[in-house]
């Protein structure tokens, strides 16, 4: 009872806090049955940071950041955006995800829409902006990854970087807050990684906060402003890309970079 | 030249030559055996068939429509049916009782069923029994619906919904927009079939008669042999049958053909 009386003092607590940090995780445990994925995380992301996070596979990388936006739900732990508090049943999650764009491994465009149309229709249903607003600020993204050309095309008839570009202009269509990107070269043919680190090279350069797993050591230490290695569900090291790419520390993260470098 | 020595080729051609001539031979004593005179006496006379015009027209136009009203209430009825039973609670659990229900009984059935308790049920409104019939058909179609749509649906990649959510849209119109057209794409073929199948039971309205103007094909066939004492009408009647459901799997065919390279 007393529970509920203070929750309701608490709302709304569903409009984000300018000065609080855009990511925040304290002590994120995630199992999957048995399976303990994340064993007790806490980051905190601050405004215009490039965080890469890099690992082994199945050190939970990408669990982390899917419980980020909530594709996955946390067993235990904390995830604050904004300073809002995403497991708060009064909390309107789908207006909290509108500010963090997620870009995936897959490109999970919808393939049964033309690109103009991927890139509007969240716009329209989610923001409720009009068909002609959604797609100006289409083309204006589109021309941001360089594909204006192709805005009548079906995802299928485009290129593996072609279609993870649209997937990042559908992104900031929403004018997010914040970018997730979960491995988004990983699928790619060795020679279209480059046309996708490139748009997303520029975008760190313009100040948007982003948060990258990925394998890609060269863009980590280029662009990224801060370098976690996870192993087995937790953080390892963290730091300084440079450094920690050139003199890491922990036995773990040597053994690691090792063999990937 | 024993067997073994002839070159393969020449085997494999020799030995389809061989089943070609049994075939034909079996098919020629059958049609050597049958009473022609009596079967083209029985069933294909012509002066039988030209009674059946121009009322035959109005029997196909009344299987079509059939067929359509209740593809198009199974289709709705099923697309709701296949997300309650994927969803959780107790809708689920309806789902799931009138899935069972409805692909357990015998559409004939069903129709008798609804065609006795309908008018029953509701006297005041004066339901036709074609109607009652229509609505019985609908649910049993609806049941095998839900289940192509819910394979339609689970077939979708699980990227979609989340690439959806991750957007800020909401549960139902991820649905909507994102997951149940390509679900429809992937079910075009056993949509397609369960269609055809639908056009054939139809027929079945026989049972619950029938006015002069709401006769489907198959009663109207029927109706046509008993008055003729002749079996003709069957075989227009099957004529009209093929006509339709040919080109009607064609269409879909192409239909398929044309979404596939769109995706």
């Amino acid at each position: 009872m007393s529970e509920t009386t203070s929750r309701a003092r608490l709302h709304p607590r569903d409009t984000p806090d300018p000065n609080a940090p855009p990511i925040q995780v304290i002590d994120l445990h995630k199992f999957f049955g048995e399976h303990h994925v994340l064993k007790g995380i806490d980051l905190t992301v601050e405004k215009k940071q490039v965080v890469c996070v890099i690992g082994p596979s199945g050190s939970g990388k990408s669990t982390l950041l899917r419980s980020i936006n909530l594709l996955e739900w946390p067993s235990g732990g904390k995830v604050y955006i904004e300073g809002i508090d995403v497991q708060d049943p009064d909390v309107n999650l789908d207006r909290i995800r509108t500010r963090i764009g997620m870009v995936f491994q897959s490109f999970n465009l919808f393939p049964h829409m033309n690109v103009l149309r991927n890139v509007t229709i969240a716009q329209e249903k989610v923001l409720g902006r009009s068909k002609e607003e959604a797609q100006q600020i289409a083309w204006d993204m589109l021309e941001r990854v360089g594909l204006t050309d192709k805005a009548s095309a079906h995802p299928s008839q485009l290129s593996g970087g072609q279609q993870q570009r649209v997937a990042i202009a559908r992104s900031l269509s929403m004018n997010p807050d914040m970018m997730l990107f979960d491995e988004p070269t990983s699928a790619l043919d060795p020679e279209l990684v480059g046309e996708v680190l490139e748009v997303m090279r520029t975008l760190a350069q313009e100040g948007m906060t982003m948060m990258v797993v990925t394998h890609e050591m060269g863009f980590a230490r280029e662009v990224g402003t801060r370098l976690i290695f996870m192993d087995d569900g937790q953080i390892v090291e963290e730091g300084n890309p440079r450094e920690i790419l050139a003199n890491p520390q922990q036995p773990r993260t040597q053994a690691f970079l090792s063999k990937v470098l | 030249m024993a067997l073994r020595d002839i070159r393969p080729t020449v085997r494999r051609r020799a030995s389809r030559v061989s089943s070609y001539v049994v075939f034909l031979a079996i098919l020629a004593v059958l049609v050597s055996l049958a009473d022609w005179e009596n079967l083209s006496k029985n069933f294909l006379r012509a002066d039988v068939a030209a009674t059946m015009f121009p009322m035959v027209w109005r029997a196909a136009f009344n299987t079509l429509w059939y067929t359509a009203a209740s593809f198009v209430a199974g289709t709705i009825l099923g697309t709701v049916f296949a997300l309650m039973k994927m969803s959780k609670g107790p809708l689920k659990w309806f789902a799931v009782a009138y899935i069972e229900l409805f692909r357990g009984l015998p559409a004939m059935l069903t129709i008798l069923l609804m065609a006795f308790a309908i008018p029953i049920a509701f006297s005041s409104f004066k339901i036709p029994s074609t109607i009652s019939a229509l609505v019985a058909l609908s649910l049993v179609s609806s049941a095998y619906t839900a289940e192509i749509i819910r394979s339609g649906i689970e077939a979708v990649a699980k990227g979609q919904r989340e690439a959806a959510r991750s957007l800020g849209m909401t549960h139902m119109q991820t649905t909507m927009s994102v997951i149940l057209p390509q679900a429809f794409r992937i079910v075009i073929p056993p949509l397609t079939n369960e269609l055809v199948l639908l056009l054939k039971d139809t027929s079945l309205f026989f049972a619950v008669g029938a006015t002069k103007f709401s006769k489907e094909l198959l009663q109207f066939g029927r109706d046509a042999g008993t008055t003729n004492a002749n079996f003709t009408p069957y075989m227009v009647v099957a004529v009209f049958y093929l006509v339709i459901t040919i080109p009607l799997t064609w269409l879909v065919s192409k239909l398929e053909k044309k979404m596939a390279v769109k995706k």
